[in-house]
């Protein structure tokens, strides 16, 4: 029996993009009734307080009806839509719509999940992480960018954890850990991310680097190989001279909403991405004592005058690894042609229609790409 | 920032945080330590509503239990700011301003002027302002219009133990006068509050909801009266704009007006007396900059001109309610061009 005949109806629902996430609201449905789909692709627009992205479909077939409306807001798992092969009947799709009843996330199902932040305690810094997944193996392990935190991941780690366990730590300095530096310099950074590994008890990890992040990341893989299996720079930094210091200032400047909204819109093609709800998160952090004279410290010792003091992706050949690289071609903080300076052999991703934080702007393409790339590694068995 | 805490814990946390970072940080007033006649206890009372319980035991001699004489203590408390202290004094209630009012409109708020800018007067006036406690016409009172009115005075009315925190901070780090103002039907309220230091600048307003339809401009517990109104109104796919002003003084109109020019229409909510009130002022300001961009005329949601009354029941039906600002939106709606 082919997908088109088979008598399996699929729903389409609200999905719950990180764990904050109550409700969405539809902005436009990017395929017509009646139109047939594949695995993975687009059909609608939905939009949270943080972000809009695009619902994919979770299984071949026709999309026989459109339940939710342009402008809805409805709640995480209710239904959008109905996916079905021809061979499924109207009545039978109407029966479904009119049964299905939206599930509700109860008071007891939020407990015993998993929190959805735990801190440790790594060299005297209190460190938050976030953990997903129950896969065995090797995990991946998350590493944010310059002023960001975990959340960077929020549209990637529950993909991602369907394939691997993930782990996402907000660096020292960042986000909710402690505001202080373990040292200056990308070595440092490192060195910490190696020392938080051995006290979570992982031994090896994938590593996921965004912009700093991703020089941390090269950096670890060169230091410390044996805990590397592999290396993903997304809009990565450390590959090349060039970043737009303009940016990182500006960052660290900005006290206001006003101000500091102008600069988040340079992370993304659209700039409309960012959300009141984005910058005030992000305002809360800026706000803490002590972050406006670290991040300034930090962007003094990497970025300096435009150029990246170090790049240690360009010795990234040397460690062995298989290595993935994501960009967005409209970054504007770190060009994309960085990614030309990629070690051999690597699988090199440049992603139309997305900026810097590419992760968030093409969600589902770069989680397809993460997820691959980590399959791959892990067929040979390695242990 | 999983962690919950009120907003009474944020004002103790606030102090206890800026108190152990800055030793000229300084607390006064009545009964914010035990209390005469109380127990025997370090630290039995912590205040006529136990905001500051727990601070004498850390701090010890730097809060300090003052006589019934507001006139006596925001005077030292003035004075001490003005020779290097960076004094937090608790007055208990707004209403009882007005027996030290020369010591704050005539003293600490001219002092930087009349001294060409040398003078700095970093005092904290901490007080509870509000109706719905049950505490009559001389307890009850929204006074922030009296001192939003002098140049010199700062105001702070927040509405979420977050911005409590934060702008208290920020009073205490501040170089002038400083009213900030509690309201104290907002004590017992929750919300998520980092652990961390970390202060909020004086003249960004919140905006607490974005629509499109109409905006709300308020501050402090009207701000929950009109998510009330939001949220029904939402029901009538009408999506309002809330901003809740945060500091009176200074005024971020900016965001005010951006508001206005998107969505052509302004309800302004307060629980002040509508004569020369914030939503007054307001109102004028909008008139004044936007008049262009709207759409209808200006609404005002305010308690009626009277003393606040004692009555429960007619203390309830003073305060102004969601009922009434999701009323005021559909008048703006209803009588408006299109």
């Amino acid at each position: 029996m082919d997908e088109s005949t088979r008598a399996v109806i699929t729903p389409i629902v609200m999905p719950k993009w990180g764990l904050s996430m109550k409700e969405g609201t539809v902005m436009a449905w990017l395929v017509e009734e009646g139109a047939d789909i594949s695995v993975g692709a687009p059909i609608l627009e939905v939009e949270t307080d943080k972000i809009a992205n695009a619902v994919e479909a979770p299984d071949p077939g026709i999309l026989r009806r459109k339940v939710a409306q342009d402008g809805e807001t409805l709640p995480v798992k209710a239904l959008l839509g109905v996916m079905a092969g021809a061979g499924v009947s109207d009545a039978d799709i109407d029966a479904y719509v009119a049964a299905y009843v939206t599930p509700v996330e109860s008071e007891g199902e939020e407990a015993e999940a998993a929190p959805a932040y735990q801190f440790a305690e790594v060299d005297g810094l209190r460190i938050r992480y976030a953990r997903r997944g129950t896969a065995t193996g090797v995990p991946v392990l998350f590493l944010h960018g310059f002023g960001g935190d975990l959340d960077n991941w929020l549209f990637n780690l529950d993909a991602v954890s369907e394939q691997a366990q993930v782990i996402a730590l907000d660096l020292p300095g960042h986000g909710q850990s402690t505001v202080r530096l373990p040292g200056a310099g990308i070595g440092a950074l490192a060195g910490f991310v190696a020392r938080f590994m051995e006290v979570l008890g992982i031994e090896r990890a994938h590593l996921v680097g965004h912009s700093m992040g991703a020089a941390i990341a090269a950096q670890l893989a060169l230091d410390d190989p044996q805990r590397v299996a592999s290396v993903a720079l997304i809009a990565a930094a450390g590959l090349g001279p060039e970043i737009d210091a303009g940016y990182t200032e500006d960052f660290v400047a900005a006290s206001s909403r006003r101000e500091l909204k102008r600069v988040l819109e340079q992370l993304f093609a659209n700039p409309e991405l960012v959300s009141r709800q984005m910058v005030d998160d992000v305002l809360k952090y800026k706000r803490l004592d002590g972050v406006t004279e670290l991040l300034r410290a930090l962007g003094r010792t990497l970025f300096s005058g435009g150029q990246q003091a170090e790049q240690p992706g360009l010795r990234l050949g040397q460690a062995g690894k298989p290595v993935l690289v994501i960009w967005g071609r409209e970054d504007r903080i770190i060009p994309a042609h960085h990614a030309g300076a990629a070690p051999p052999g690597a699988t090199v991703e440049v992603l139309d229609g997305a900026g810097h934080l590419v992760q968030m702007e093409r969600a589902n393409d770069v989680n397809r790409l993460l997820k691959q790339h980590v399959a791959q590694i892990a067929d040979p068995g390695i242990g | 920032m999983a962690r919950k805490i009120s907003m009474k814990q944020a004002i103790n946390e606030a102090l206890d945080q800026e108190m152990t970072r800055d030793p000229t940080v300084i607390c006064m007033g009545e009964d914010i330590v035990g209390g005469a006649g109380g127990d025997g206890e370090m630290d039995s009372w912590g205040g006529v509503l136990g905001v500051t319980k727990g601070l004498y035991a850390k701090h010890g001699d730097r809060l300090m239990d003052t006589p019934l004489s507001e006139s006596a203590y925001i005077g030292a408390a003035v004075g001490a700011a003005a020779c290097g202290m960076r004094p937090v004094a608790e007055l208990m209630f707004i209403d009882f301003m007005g027996v030290c009012f020369d010591q704050i409109y005539n003293q600490a708020a001219k002092f930087r002027y009349m001294f060409g800018g040398k003078a700095e007067t970093p005092v904290v006036i901490r007080t509870m302002v509000g109706a719905g406690f049950r505490a009559a016409a001389q307890h009850s009172q929204m006074l922030t219009p009296l001192f939003t009115h002098i140049p010199g005075l700062k105001v702070v009315c927040p509405s979420t133990p977050y911005d409590t925190k934060g702008l208290l901070i920020q009073s205490i780090r501040d170089n002038d006068p400083v009213i900030f103002c509690e309201h104290k039907n907002l004590y017992g309220f929750e919300g998520e509050v980092p652990e961390a230091s970390y202060a909020i600048p004086f003249g960004e307003a919140n905006v607490v909801r974005e629509g499109r339809h109409c905006s709300i401009v308020t501050y402090g517990l009207m701000v929950h009266r009109a998510l009330e109104a939001a949220a029904a109104l939402a029901k009538e796919d009408v999506e309002v704009e809330i901003i809740d002003l945060r500091t009176l003084s200074p005024l971020d109109l900016d965001t005010v007006l951006d508001s206005v020019t998107k969505t052509g229409r302004l309800v302004c909510v307060d629980e002040a007396s509508p004569r020369c009130s914030i939503a007054a002022d307001i109102s004028a300001q909008v008139v004044m900059r936007a008049f262009g961009a709207l759409k209808a005329g200006i609404e005002m949601v305010t308690p009626p001109h009277v003393p606040v009354p004692f009555s429960p029941p007619l203390e309830d039906l003073y305060i102004p309610s969601g009922a009434q600002v999701a009323d005021a939106v559909r008048k703006t709606l209803r009588e408006g061009k299109l």
